[in-house]
């Protein structure tokens, strides 16, 4: 398997106070075509950290990054603005944990939908646009996309905004598809068909998916691999079913001790 | 308030300068009741438009009257008229704006109709309609601004009021049996006095721009006892012949402006 | 279409209240009209006469209906100061004052919307501190002092214009139009600022929003965030403001009128209140009052265009 993005020794630095934070230290991912690698961890981990830095979020001054982050022959951290806004949206896209906010209030759902195509291929016609972005809003699950495309996204539930976010970050067919606790602001339900829509993209586009939560059994239910944070450093790593079936560190054992068991079988 | 807090307050860039602009203005009004370097309204034919100098430091009017005497008293009009103004606009409004909104309802409804449409309307021109009913002099001024300020004292206080009510405290009040006054006025008022104070401040600020522009069309403080605004507008021909005559009292309004206003934003930028 | 005649009604309603409001201010005052009109020593026939002419003994609510519907069709009563109808006393000046006011409203528009994007764009640089600071100060300066200095400055210095040269917009419309530039500026000035102050806020604040997050995760540059998705968000309140300060420099034209020497409805304003001519004030309260209340309208409906968060409940 080819590996498309790789991250090695990731620091992450805040200068905002006095004195400088460590949000993320030596921080490690190797991620292959086509593959879902999971980060759990609690709040304040580092996992959001990590992902905001690949999907190049992270640019206030006040940010110190070091490290590498390689990506078709560029480091993300160290290349030219333009090369990296050229993989944003396109290449590499990501997801959010705030579905009601973050889609802008006042465009219409087509309009933000179809920016990645606007930004990353203008020689597309518009009306290829809409056509591509309607078929991209059924994909994703929106029966009835002709009439989302000219809504706003306060017409919609937040399972609904979360799958237009989730539209808009794989139009343009993205290489990457980061996705910072996508579920954790929806119904349990809703839950469940955001991880299932997930897989689908997975299996039908090969698109390679960072999965990132602080739920353990949606990790498990998605994820071949996952990489275990906390205090911004990574305690464990590996194939998810020994992680869990096997854990060695401590962390690694809580999070797990944690999670609500329902055994209905004994 | 304690020490920590009061020094935060006044290391704020806004509030020192505020503050010193402000105490600046205060010192001369006040000493001005005691002392004043010649009679505000004494005329000397022989001392008519003169410039700074030692013996005039704001130089003389074209009646030869002592510009730096008479913008001691012009402050002290306009100050006092400001005062007037919020005492009326701040009280008023805030009756109004915490029972419309403390009890909503109907009374909530049309009162906050009829203040959006006052709201609405500039309120030089609301003192305008006031002083052509009750006439022209500064007891009417003061009504008329007063009037004029209500509205926007009324939404932010209901704003507020609107804000709290349905906090827990207050709730736990209300199971208590706490009667409505005392809801409103020892449990609610007492949590929104932030807010208050900086908008009066900037009520204060605005009251000052007001009263001028009102006396400077002549509906405010009759001579020979003018407002600094009145003293403008009988300046103004002057501009080219004497311009420390016009400047004087105009930087004063500006200053005087100025440090309600930084007052104001300070207190605003540290709660 | 629900929303504008929701919309248009309660406008109607306001526009009704606040001409009663108006009617009944200068109607339930001491002093009979008549008397007023026809001076002290007029026989008590021919004042009775007079009242039943001018329909003083029906109740005030048949008189404010009449004296509505009068000025609706243009008649807006006989001035007691000049026995003459008031509107041909106002509707000369009426276009004088209005193009002060839209003058002004003009360069608060033109010019605070870029200032106010330059310094959210370039936040806390050089720029921003300078121009937040000069903000504050022109924010104290009052409309008919920066008059008095622009006249000594451009007008006396520099000769941009000659200060009480007014030229009637019948004689010459360029010439109007360059004289009422520099008092259309004095009037701009301190709503220029605040607008500035408070598009600049709007921005910054929206600037830090998760949907402006999500457009720079798509590509868009710091422009494209800022002018396809945060501007028209943070413009939604500015609009309001600039709303209410297009009524409020309507007045304010009436003190820099003043300044200026312009013969608008201020002159006619100010002697009608001293001289208790009422007719002509009612007048002049109520155009300004129907500018007020139709540009609130304006902004209801610009609103609804810009912001689909609007519900016609509303």
């Amino acid at each position: 398997m080819e590996i498309i993005l790789d991250v090695t020794d990731l620091h992450i630095e805040f200068h905002d106070s006095d004195s400088p934070e460590t949000a993320v230290e030596d921080f490690d991912l190797m991620l292959a075509d086509g593959e879902i690698v999971g980060i759990v961890g609690e709040s304040g981990s580092g996992k959001s950290m990590s992902a905001l830095a690949i999907a190049g979020l992270l640019n206030r001054h006040a940010i110190k990054k070091t490290g590498r982050i390689m990506f078709e022959g560029h480091d993300l951290l160290t290349c030219d603005r333009k090369t990296l806004r050229s993989f944003q949206g396109d290449e590499i896209s990501i997801i959010f944990q705030e579905p009601m906010t973050s889609l802008n209030p006042v465009k219409r759902i087509g309009w933000q939908v179809e920016e990645p195509l606007r930004i990353h291929h203008p020689e597309i016609k518009k009306q290829e646009r809409k056509e591509r972005a309607i078929a991209m809003l059924r994909d994703v699950g929106l029966e009835n996309a002709e009439e989302v495309y000219f809504m706003y996204p306060h017409e919609l539930s937040g399972g609904m905004r979360q799958r237009v976010m989730i539209a808009a970050a794989m139009i343009g067919n993205p290489q990457i598809l980061i996705a910072d606790e996508p579920t954790t602001a929806l119904d349990v339900t809703v839950q469940a068909q955001i991880v299932e829509l997930l897989k689908k993209i997975n299996r039908e586009k090969r698109t390679s998916i960072i999965f990132i939560s602080h739920d353990l059994s949606l990790v498990s239910q998605l994820c071949e691999r996952v990489i275990v944070m906390q205090k911004g450093n990574i305690v464990e790593s590996g194939d998810t079913k020994t992680v869990f079936s096997r854990p060695r560190h401590t962390y690694t054992k809580k999070l797990i001790a944690a999670i609500p068991k329902i055994d209905l079988d004994n | 308030m304690n020490n920590s807090k009061l020094k935060k307050l006044l290391k704020n860039p806004y509030v020192f300068i505020g503050g010193i602009i402000m105490g600046l203005i205060l010192l001369m009004i006040i000493v001005g009741f005691f002392w004043m370097p010649y009679e505000p309204t004494k005329m000397s034919a022989s001392e008519k438009l003169q410039g700074i100098s030692l013996r005039h430091i704001m130089g003389t009017d074209n009646m030869g009257r002592d510009v730096f005497s008479r913008v001691m008293y012009g402050s002290r009009v306009t100050l006092m008229i400001a005062i007037g103004t919020i005492i009326i606009g701040a009280g008023v409004g805030t009756i109004i704006g915490s029972i419309t909104g403390y009890y909503g309802g109907m009374i909530d409804e049309v009162t906050m109709r009829v203040i959006d449409a006052l709201f609405a309307f500039p309120s030089i021109l609301l003192a305008l309609v006031i002083v052509s009913v009750f006439g022209v002099g500064w007891p009417q001024l003061v009504i008329s601004l007063g009037i004029a300020f209500v509205p926007s004292f009324a939404r932010i206080v209901r704003g507020e009021v609107l804000r709290c009510k349905n906090m827990d405290y207050i709730e736990n009040a209300r199971l208590q049996g706490v009667s409505d006054f005392r809801m409103i006025f020892l449990h609610i008022l007492p949590n929104i006095k932030g807010v208050l104070a900086s908008s009066i401040l900037i009520g204060f600020n605005n009251a000052v721009l007001a009263e001028a522009g009102l006396s400077y069309l002549g509906v405010g403080s009759q001579p020979p006892y003018a407002s600094l605004g009145r003293m403008l507008s009988d300046a103004q021909q002057y501009m080219f012949t004497r311009p420390s005559y016009v400047l004087c009292p105009g930087i004063v309004i500006v200053l005087m402006v100025l440090g309600f206003a930084f007052l104001g934003e300070g207190i605003k930028r540290w709660k | 279409m629900k929303y504008t005649l929701k919309k248009l009604s309660s406008t109607i309603v306001t526009l009704i209240v606040v001409s009663l409001c108006v009617f009944l201010a200068f109607n339930v005052l001491p002093g009979d009209p008549a008397i007023r009109m026809l001076g002290l020593e007029a026989s008590p026939e021919l004042v009775a006469q007079t009242r039943e002419k001018m329909g003083l003994n029906d109740p005030v609510l048949v008189r404010y209906f009449r004296w509505f519907v009068a000025f609706w069709q243009g008649d807006f009563g006989t001035s007691y100061t000049y026995s003459v109808p008031v509107a041909s006393l106002i509707l000369s000046k009426i276009p004088i004052t209005l193009t002060l006011g839209l003058l002004a409203f003009l360069f608060t528009v033109v010019i605070s919307i870029p200032v106010g994007i330059a310094t959210a764009k370039y936040e806390n640089g050089i720029l921003d501190r300078t121009i937040t600071v000069v903000n504050q100060v022109i924010m104290a300066i009052p409309p008919f002092f920066s008059g008095i200095l622009i006249t000594f400055i451009f007008g006396m210095i520099f000769k941009f214009f000659t200060p009480g040269g007014f030229v009637s917009y019948t004689d010459d419309v360029r010439g109007f139009l360059r004289y009422l530039l520099f008092p259309s500026v004095a009037i701009a000035f301190p709503k220029i600022a605040m607008t500035v102050k408070m598009l600049r806020g709007n921005l910054i604040d929206e600037s830090g929003k998760d949907y402006a997050r999500t457009a720079y995760s798509r590509g868009n540059n710091t422009n494209g965030v800022l002018y396809r998705h945060v501007l028209k968000n943070a413009m939604i309140p500015v609009i309001t403001f600039l709303g209410m300060a297009l009524a409020d420099m309507v007045a304010g034209s009436i003190v820099i009128e003043q300044v200026f020497n312009i013969p608008g409805i201020s002159r006619i304003l100010l002697s009608s209140i001293s001289n208790r001519d009422y007719p002509v004030v009612e007048a002049i309260i109520m155009g300004i009052a129907i500018i007020v209340i139709g540009t609130n309208f304006l902004v209801d409906i610009i609103y609804r265009i810009i912001d689909p968060r609007i519900d016609i409940d509303d």
